[in-house]
């Protein structure tokens, strides 16, 4: 049995492996003819790094020093924000199974990120279509410390790629919060990969690349000012495809316990809150006025959501609930997200109070209603959230905040709100499809679910062999 | 040689300790339980999901004396723990076979103190 098992560990190893050998091999089938400027490229960056700088007057320090301490804020929110989110909302026996995957992604897509991630999601347009970025990219290819003249106007290209990478990161990791406490790890770790290829990039590209089908940049048109859609919506769905395929877990709803450790919540809640500043303001890439708008409606929504599911709770259950604010404030963060660069203070509060009535009630009455098994509600939260923050975008949006963007149904443009729900819908049925076929497919090859045993002794012993406390010395 | 076991409120424990040693009953064992009584729990409610098993947190001692000491530890806890409101808690007696100091192999009453 003990063998069996190694064996089957080491195909997962075997699987793992081949995928990233063969991005390696895309690579170099690709960029055979570039081998060359590529190592040009590496040279001088080892080189002293005045020496690389100096010519590249267009970066801007302000803006610079903004970006990179944003990535650093947006790293926050996977590890340790979402992990402990996450981690004080399951039993005892799987809170560390929840910190080893958030850290196993903050692992495996940041690699993932700089050898295919990145020039899938941001590379230049496959055939003009705006369907994918092509793999010139790959590892970082031609991603210099220069500006892009798209993306990052006024600071490193490379700047901009790490802030991207840490928004790669968490949007898998949302999605844990729907089969915490009993997906395998070894499965948990190949359809990460899978899903960071062929959900997020696509969709990364179809939204903010250049020429992406959905975006402002000779798409569609839509708004997402810091990924309502390719963060939010994209991981909701993706929660929802896992949580219809993996079932429930065992006892649910009736034998679950309560979360293990509300404190741990609170804290993850905090820092999630502190990292979306860096998400959303930093997704100005500039220290300007905007970014300084941006950090502003941010707060807002999130504050007065978390009161609105306060008040909510007092209204339904006669308590306001500790995991109740904190639920509403994440609520109103995701909801903000796609709206934060477009809206003004009475935006904000829209889209809160919104997200908090809308959110509660997904969680509250749609989830027992169709006895779905979303453990962490990441659909409730991440998925509705980010639904009716793109189409709170629609409606909210003015041109006085943001001139690059468009006015909304409330400033005399309904065209905007249904260009958003369009592409809401467009999300939805992407994320959802091509989530569910990845879940099958892992699922076909090498299981999704720990066994009936495992689950009851808790992933934390049967996936790592660790307890996370110690009751006796 | 008896064995008392009472489950008290929490926030009794100190003045039920501060009573035992009026007494000279120093030897006691205190551990934290989750209980319920006829008082019933509280249900804790997360994200609107009302929670099925509700028990409260007690306090549990334990404590061996000679029989000469029960009505002493009895009155002690007593003493201490009642409040006159539902959910005082309990004690129990139970015969005590015996007892065995680890570091002299002493046994019976002489172990006990």
């Amino acid at each position: 049995m003990k063998r069996l098992m190694k064996i089957k560990n080491y195909k997962v190893l075997l699987t793992a492996l081949l995928l990233l050998a063969g991005s390696a091999v895309l690579f170099a089938a690709d960029a055979a003819p570039a081998a060359a400027p590529a190592a040009a490229a590496v040279a001088p960056a080892a080189a002293p790094a005045a020496a690389a700088i100096a010519p590249a007057s267009k970066v801007n320090t302000g803006d610079t020093a903004w970006v990179l301490a944003s990535a650093a804020l947006v790293m926050l929110m996977t590890v340790p924000g979402l992990a402990f989110f996450y981690g004080g909302l399951v039993r005892k026996k799987n809170v560390l199974s929840i910190l080893m995957q958030c850290f196993a992604i903050m692992c495996l897509i940041s690699i993932h990120w700089v050898v295919i991630g990145y020039s899938l999601s941001f590379g230049p347009d496959v055939g003009g279509k705006g369907l994918i970025g092509s793999l010139s990219w790959a590892f970082l290819n031609g991603v210099g410390l220069e500006p892009h003249d798209f993306y990052a106007t006024t600071i490193p290209h490379q700047a901009f790629m790490i802030f991207q990478c840490m928004f790669a990161v968490i949007t898998p990791a949302l999605i844990i919060g729907a089969f915490a406490e009993r997906l395998k790890f070894s499965s948990f770790c190949v359809f990460t990969l899978l899903w960071a290829t062929f959900v997020y990039d696509p969709l990364a590209h179809w939204v903010w690349a250049n020429g992406g089908i959905l975006g402002t940049a000779g798409g569609m048109g839509a708004l997402d000012f810091a990924g309502g859609t390719v963060v939010h919506i994209n991981a909701g769905m993706a929660a929802l495809a896992a949580v219809l395929i993996l079932g429930k877990r065992k006892g649910f709803p009736e034998k679950i316990s309560p979360p293990h450790n509300l404190p741990f919540a609170v804290l993850g809640a905090g820092l999630l809150w502190f990292g979306w500043f860096g998400f959303n303001a930093g997704s100005a890439l500039s220290a300007n006025g905007l970014a300084a708008s941006a950090f502003v409606v941010t707060h807002v929504g999130a504050a007065i959501a978390g009161i609105t599911w306060a008040v909510m709770d007092y209204i339904f259950n006669k308590r306001p609930t500790v995991l109740g604010i904190i639920t509403g404030a994440v609520a109103g963060l995701v909801a903000i997200t796609p709206a934060s660069g477009f809206v003004n203070l009475a935006g904000a509060f829209g889209v809160g109070i919104g997200a908090g009535v809308i959110c509660y009630l997904s969680v509250a009455f749609l989830k027992p209603r169709f006895h779905y098994d979303d453990s962490l509600d990441a659909f409730g939260v991440h998925g509705i959230g980010g639904i009716w923050g793109a189409i709170a975008t629609g409606i909210f949006a003015t041109t006085s905040v943001n001139k690059d963007g468009a006015n909304g149904l409330l400033y005399g443009n309904p065209g905007l709100l249904w260009i958003q729900i369009k592409v809401v819908l467009i999300t939805m049925v992407f994320s959802f499809v091509v989530s569910f076929i990845l879940f099958k497919l892992v699922d076909a090859v090498m299981g999704l679910r720990v066994s009936d045993h495992e689950e009851r002794i808790g992933l934390d012993l049967s996936e790592h062999r660790e307890a996370a406390y110690t009751i006796l010395e | 040689m008896k064995y008392i076991i009472a489950v008290i409120q929490p926030d009794r424990l100190d003045d039920v300790l501060q009573k035992l040693e009026e007494k000279e009953i120093h030897l006691v064992t205190v551990s934290s339980v989750m209980g319920r009584g006829r008082q019933k729990g509280i249900p804790a409610v997360y994200r609107s999901h009302k929670e099925a098993g509700s028990l409260l947190k007690k306090t549990k001692l334990e404590i061996a004396v000679n029989d000469d000491y029960v009505n002493h530890a009895v009155d002690a806890i007593i003493g201490g723990a009642q409040t006159g409101e539902i959910g005082d808690g309990k004690i129990f007696i139970i015969d005590l076979n015996e007892c065995i100091r680890i570091r002299t192999q002493e046994t019976g009453n002489l172990a006990i103190g």
